[in-house]
């Protein structure tokens, strides 16, 4: 049995990661047939550096990633606070609410927020609304569950004597925020924002009916690439992406098992 | 006892249409050591968390010198606060943690590091300056706890079940410690706890409470000596509590007997509780006795025995050096002084028959007690 479960592991894994080894050994390729590995060679990468219209793409892709993770951060942490102090059905009705977003297919956000932006298009009579804001809009949109989500839980198992003790201790209830509070949910704000991150760089759905032709991004610029030929430099710049990401996934696991260990310590100090 | 610091009037709590606090009147003086005793959800905690000002009440006044509080914000309040978990800051070690309600005041460094080395030296914790609060014992949490609260120079430090989380050994040395603190800094303690012998041991005044109500306010000599209804009796020791019939001032019938006994003031022929001490009861030869009867079970307690005798179907229990098998027949003798009499209340009949009676009673009533209340 305990074979059976290695042996499906691997092949999980193996599933999961060939398609990204395979970009990777592609992306190093000296000849442009996949099918053959003709030589290693950093080419496609010197290329990418050079190609100043792709790097300008995956600058506006990090531009809106790193603005609307901020933005939605804050405003899902702020937010949390307020749902975190409400009670009982009010509470539990307010996050069924946020979390609808998220099962909801990309697809259908991407569409209602399109005619969204047109109707307030129409009514300040701005010709074509659609480009950098409401791109931003929409990606703060659809980022601020997750960081609901990843705060909420922080909130909940803070002691709420914690937040009394400050008061008690002379605190406003601002100070007793950004003095005692903030240091406790940290770990879930940098999950949240990690992920909110990610999303947003990655979005191609909802971005696609939400951009212009003046501000596009990185993904929605290559599915237009899936209709010719992708060129090799491509290869070599998702393959830095996913490694990017793979880090900042690494980095994240490793900030949620200290923060785990650290809450393990605890309770067993004060046993 | 000094002059009158905070007073309670009428306070009344309702949660959600339930009410918690019932018209609560209270007064508690500068200097005093008081605390308020009741089983768990009888709105003692409460009580302190309006004091401390987290709660606001439904209605009724909190009164500081004179002046009503009852909006003041907890931060605006010259009140510190020892939390039931002590609720210390994880991501500041012992240091920073006692010296964070100084930081909020915003007084200069040098007078801070002045004020939490004292603090730290009064808690016997120097040399843990920098060690991280989750790195410490149970015990010396506690410490930092009093000392994060102390450190402010509070008019007055409020507790909840500071000691409920400790081991015996470690709660007895904290209780005198406790004491010690309180008496030289003089400050008014105001002492949440379920547990009855803490409540004697430490107090200058003790607060009974149940169902929200305050049952009996009083010296701990006087709430023991004295209890008012049986709840009280009940709650504070062990007491057989019987029925029985005032017939006149200091004759008291029960068990179909008259006992002299030392109060007085009651109706003619009233019907009251009637409250005798388990280590006050005298056991001598059966013929020799005021009342006789079987011994249905024996209990080595160290200092004394447990035993349960059963008169005429009502089990009473008697401490006592004295080994009386069990099945023996024997007789009790009673002083006057050994007889207290209660008013009749809502709480007769409930308690005083130790017909149940078991060894670990008093250790399942400690561990429901030690549950949180809201």
């Amino acid at each position: 049995m305990r074979r059976i479960n290695r042996i499906f592991t691997v092949i999980v894994f193996f599933f999961l990661y060939i398609p990204m080894i395979i970009l990777a050994v592609a992306s190093f390729n000296k000849g442009t047939d996949i099918a053959v590995f003709q030589g290693f060679t950093f080419n496609q990468y010197k290329e990418l550096f050079r190609d100043s219209n792709l790097l300008r793409l995956l600058g506006n892709s990090l531009i809106i990633a790193v603005i609307s993770s901020a933005v939605a951060t804050v405003l899902g942490t702020v937010a949390s606070v307020g749902i975190h102090s409400m009670r009982g059905r009010m509470r539990s009705a307010v996050m069924g609410l946020t979390n609808i977003p998220m099962t909801n297919p990309d697809i259908v956000t991407g569409v209602s927020l399109a005619l969204l932006f047109a109707f307030v298009g129409v009514l300040l009579r701005i010709n074509s609304v659609l480009g950098f804001w409401t791109l931003l809009i929409a990606h703060i949109t659809f980022s601020l569950p997750y960081i609901i989500l990843n705060v909420m839980p922080k909130l909940s198992q803070m002691d709420p004597d914690l937040k009394e003790a400050a008061l008690d201790l002379g605190c406003t209830p601002v100070q007793a925020f950004f003095k005692v509070i903030l240091h406790e949910i940290m770990p879930g704000i940098i999950s949240g924002a990690l992920m909110a991150f990610t999303m947003s760089l990655d979005d191609f759905v909802i971005s696609y009916f939400v951009t212009g032709s003046g501000f596009v991004t990185l993904p929605v610029e290559i599915y237009s690439y899936t209709k010719k030929p992708i060129q090799p430099k491509v290869y070599a710049m998702f393959t830095l992406i996913f490694v990017t990401i793979l880090l900042l996934m690494v980095a994240m696991n490793l900030l949620q098992a200290r923060d785990t260990s650290k809450k393990l310590r605890r309770k067993e100090a004060s046993r | 006892m000094s002059q009158e610091l905070i007073r309670l009037t009428n306070l009344v709590m309702e949660f959600d249409g339930e009410r918690v606090l019932d018209s609560i009147n209270l007064y508690i003086n500068d200097k005093e050591f008081l605390t308020l005793l009741g089983p768990s959800g009888c709105g003692k905690t409460t009580t302190l968390r309006v004091i401390g000002g987290f709660l606001t009440p439904t209605s009724g006044d909190v009164l500081f010198d004179g002046k009503r509080m009852n909006e003041v914000p907890a931060y605006k309040r010259k009140i510190n606060t020892v939390f039931q978990r002590y609720a210390l800051f994880p991501h500041l070690d012992v240091y920073d943690n006692i010296a964070f309600g100084l930081r909020i005041a915003k007084l200069d460094e040098k007078e801070i590091d002045e004020r939490v080395t004292e603090m730290l030296e009064i808690v016997s914790l120097k040399g843990f300056e920098n060690r991280k609060v989750t790195s410490l014992s149970g015990g010396q949490q506690q410490r930092v706890a009093i000392a994060r609260a102390l450190v402010n120079r509070p008019k007055v430090l409020l507790l909840d079940e500071p000691l409920g989380a400790l081991d015996l050994r470690l709660r007895k040395d904290m209780q005198n410690e406790l004491k010690r603190i309180q008496q030289a800094m003089g400050i008014t303690f105001i002492y949440v706890t379920h547990d009855q012998e803490e409540a004697l041991t430490m107090s200058d005044t003790i607060v009974v409470m149940d169902k929200g109500k305050i049952q009996q306010i009083g010296k701990p000599e006087d709430i023991y000596n004295e209890p008012k209804n049986a709840f009280v009796a009940d709650f504070i020791g062990e007491s057989n509590i019987l029925d029985g019939v005032m017939l006149e001032d200091y004759k008291v019938k029960f068990f179909g007997r008259t006992f002299a006994c030392v109060d007085k003031g009651f109706e003619k022929n009233e019907p009251v509780d009637v409250v005798i001490r388990p280590e006050d009861i005298d056991i001598v030869e059966a013929d020799a006795g005021h009342l006789c009867g079987t011994v249905t079970s024996v209990t080595f307690k160290g200092v004394h025995y447990d035993t349960i005798v059963d008169f005429k179907g009502f089990k009473w229990l008697i401490q006592t050096t004295d080994f009386c098998p069990e099945g023996s027949y024997i007789g009790i003798r009673l002083n006057p002084e050994d007889i207290h009499i209660m008013h009749k209340s809502e709480y007769s009949g409930m308690f005083g028959d130790y017909s149940s009676y078991s060894a670990e009673y008093d250790e399942i009533a400690d561990a429901e007690g030690s549950e949180d209340e809201a």
